[in-house]
């Protein structure tokens, strides 16, 4: 039911830029949903630390119980990191599912403008976000005492592991916002989202769990995301979880492109 | 109400019914759309002459709004041909998109930007370039009286302000064929006529304008044809007068003090129109002062006082509810 229209490739990506210019402008004229983004997490992270963490982290494998609390801070970090980019997805959904009851996404519609265009302004824009939001909760990390043992190498593998969970993350939320019929909706549905890290490897080791919850926890998208970047910034086996993380990460992106394509064409018309 | 575009235009209409050689700037060919078993448009056809208004008018749900879509490239049909600026809106999406403007029922406006910043947003979508856009974004402004308002975001704007911002993105490029989907519903009666002065000026500058409205005030004001609309069927075609012309006479409203003279006056004009609760008889008339003294020598002969007389002539209210059959079972039988 697409059809496809030849684009000159340079108006494509102009039209990009004009679309991701529009987004973060809207970011910085009404940053309140960014700043949620960031204070979620935060607060987690302090409850887990400063609440929970002495026990939680006596608890974990080979650790001195009097050292809890900061073996718990080094071993949430990664999972707050992941919990921060699985929230964006919530700002995402609803800035696209009031795009699109707004009327000027039919206008784009309307216009010689490239759907892809569109969707890349939404897409580049709120990885954007996602990332800053990350750098900001990570610094909160590093202010109460997280020490990570990366090297600059490490580093950059961590921005770029970071950066395409970002996208993923970004593309399934774009798809929830279209998919959504109210605002409303949009901005519940990616809840479930932030929920997957704690089903996961994210605050307590899954061998800790019960025989069938282990066997989601071990493979769902965010438990080898959050193991490659405890591996990175603390020096712990990687194994195979790069690859997964890699893996789910395309998977997750490719599936919201896709999803957020058929609804763009379907959604846009009231 | 002085229409000097609308006669030359009429007269280009003419022409091209006559089968001369212009290009129709909307040519609708056994269009059809259906959602499941919802048949929303039934076999439309429409031509529309370059530079000219025609008012695609009907009641709610006659399927205005989706042949609207169609020809705007935001619905695909099910069958037939639609071409608009001489492109089919299936084959060629991308050419019409590059000749067509759309203001539609819901303001597509960025409601989290300013008046300035979403004409320029038109701008560099249109690929205009920074200078170009910035130019044309201050010229609009103008127009359009929102000068004062341009630096502020739309949630201080009025609805008025908000349909007038909507139309002005839609000219950024002064498109070849403007779609305006009910652009006065909510608007209160200043706002719709400056609306409307700027709708006979764009026409004025040979651009072409579809319209879809349910007021008949509107259609008789701007357009050059109506088509009226019905479920999904085009019943009606032609000039405003020409459409008038299809109901032959007027029509005297008699108000009645109480129940009684109003149920006597009723069995002396069987023909006539009843409204029971506003003790109102509506009896047809040729307009002429015959049937007015026939009507009233033989309320008098009964005896029956009458507590309110007018007299109307035909206007397209007439015609509309004599199309639609509004209010009635008819249907869309013909």
């Amino acid at each position: 039911m697409t059809t496809i229209t030849p684009q000159r490739p340079s108006h494509v990506i102009a039209d990009a830029v004009t679309m991701l210019d529009r987004t973060m402008l809207h970011m910085v004229r009404y940053p309140g949903l960014s700043i949620f983004t960031i204070i979620g997490p935060v607060v987690i992270l302090l409850l887990f630390v400063f609440v929970l963490g002495g026990t939680l982290g006596a608890g974990l494998p080979g650790v001195d119980p009097a050292g809890g609390r900061e073996a718990y801070l080094a071993y949430v970090l990664p999972g707050i990191l992941a919990i921060t980019i699985a929230g964006t997805a919530g700002g995402t959904a609803t800035t696209v599912s009031m795009d699109m009851t707004q009327g000027i996404t039919a206008r784009f519609r309307t216009m010689a403008v490239a759907r892809s265009a569109v969707l890349a302004g939404h897409v580049l824009g709120n990885t954007l976000q996602a990332l800053i939001a990350v750098a900001l909760v990570l610094g909160v990390g590093l202010a109460i005492g997280f020490r990570p043992t990366a090297g600059p190498l490490e580093w950059v593998a961590v921005a770029g592991v970071l950066a395409l969970t970002a996208f993923a993350i970004t593309w399934l939320g774009v798809a929830m916002g279209m998919q959504a019929k109210s605002v409303e909706t949009a901005s519940n549905l990616p809840l479930v989202l932030t929920f997957l890290p704690f089903l996961g490897s994210g605050f307590v080791p899954a061998d800790s769990m019960p025989g069938w919850l282990q066997g989601f926890a071990a493979y769902q998208p965010f438990t080898p995301i959050i193991e490659t970047l405890r591996g990175l910034l603390l020096g712990t086996p990687l194994g195979w979880s790069p690859v997964l993380a890699v893996g789910w990460c395309l998977v997750l992106a490719v599936g919201g492109y896709v999803w957020s394509r058929i609804l763009y064409e379907r959604r846009s018309v009231r | 109400m002085t229409r000097p575009a609308a006669s030359a235009a009429a007269a280009r209409g003419a022409a091209t019914a006559g089968g001369t050689a212009i290009t129709p700037a909307i040519e609708v060919r056994g269009l059809r759309k259906s959602y499941g078993d919802k048949v929303v448009l039934d076999d439309v056809d429409l031509t529309v002459a370059p530079g000219t208004v025609t008012a695609l008018l009907g009641p709610n749900g006659a399927g205005k709004t989706t042949a609207v879509h169609i020809l705007s490239t935001l619905v695909r049909p099910d069958a037939g041909s639609v071409t608009v600026a001489g492109h089919d809106v299936v084959r060629a999406t991308a050419a019409v998109r590059a000749s067509i403007g759309l203001t539609g029922q819901f303001s597509a406006v960025d409601t989290l930007l300013t008046g300035e910043e979403n004409l320029l947003l038109m701008g560099r979508l249109r690929h205009l370039g920074r200078r170009a856009a910035k130019a044309r974004a201050t010229e609009l402004l103008e127009q359009f009286d929102l000068v004062e308002a341009a630096r502020k975001p739309l949630a201080t704007y009025s609805g008025g302000m908000q349909r007038r911002l909507d139309l002005a993105m839609t000219l950024v490029e002064r498109p070849a064929v403007i779609f305006l989907d009910e652009p006065t519903t909510g608007l209160d009666p200043r706002s719709r006529r400056t609306l409307w002065g700027i709708v006979r000026e764009l026409v004025a500058e040979g651009t072409t304008v579809l319209l879809t409205t349910q007021y008949l005030d509107e259609a008789d004001a701007l357009a050059d044809r109506i088509a009226v609309l019905d479920g999904g069927r085009i019943v009606a075609e032609g000039t405003p007068e020409e459409l008038k012309r299809l109901v032959p006479g007027g029509h005297l409203r008699l108000r009645f003090a109480d129940a009684p003279a109003y149920d006597s006056a009723a069995t002396l004009f069987p023909g006539a129109a009843r409204d029971d609760s506003s003790l109102v008889l509506t009896v047809p008339s040729d307009g002429g002062t015959g049937t007015l003294r026939t009507v009233l020598d033989r309320l008098d002969a009964a005896g029956v006082a009458i507590e309110d007389l007018s007299i109307r002539t035909p206007d397209l209210d007439d015609v509309f509810f004599a199309l639609t059959g509004a209010g009635t079972t008819k249907g869309s039988a013909s």
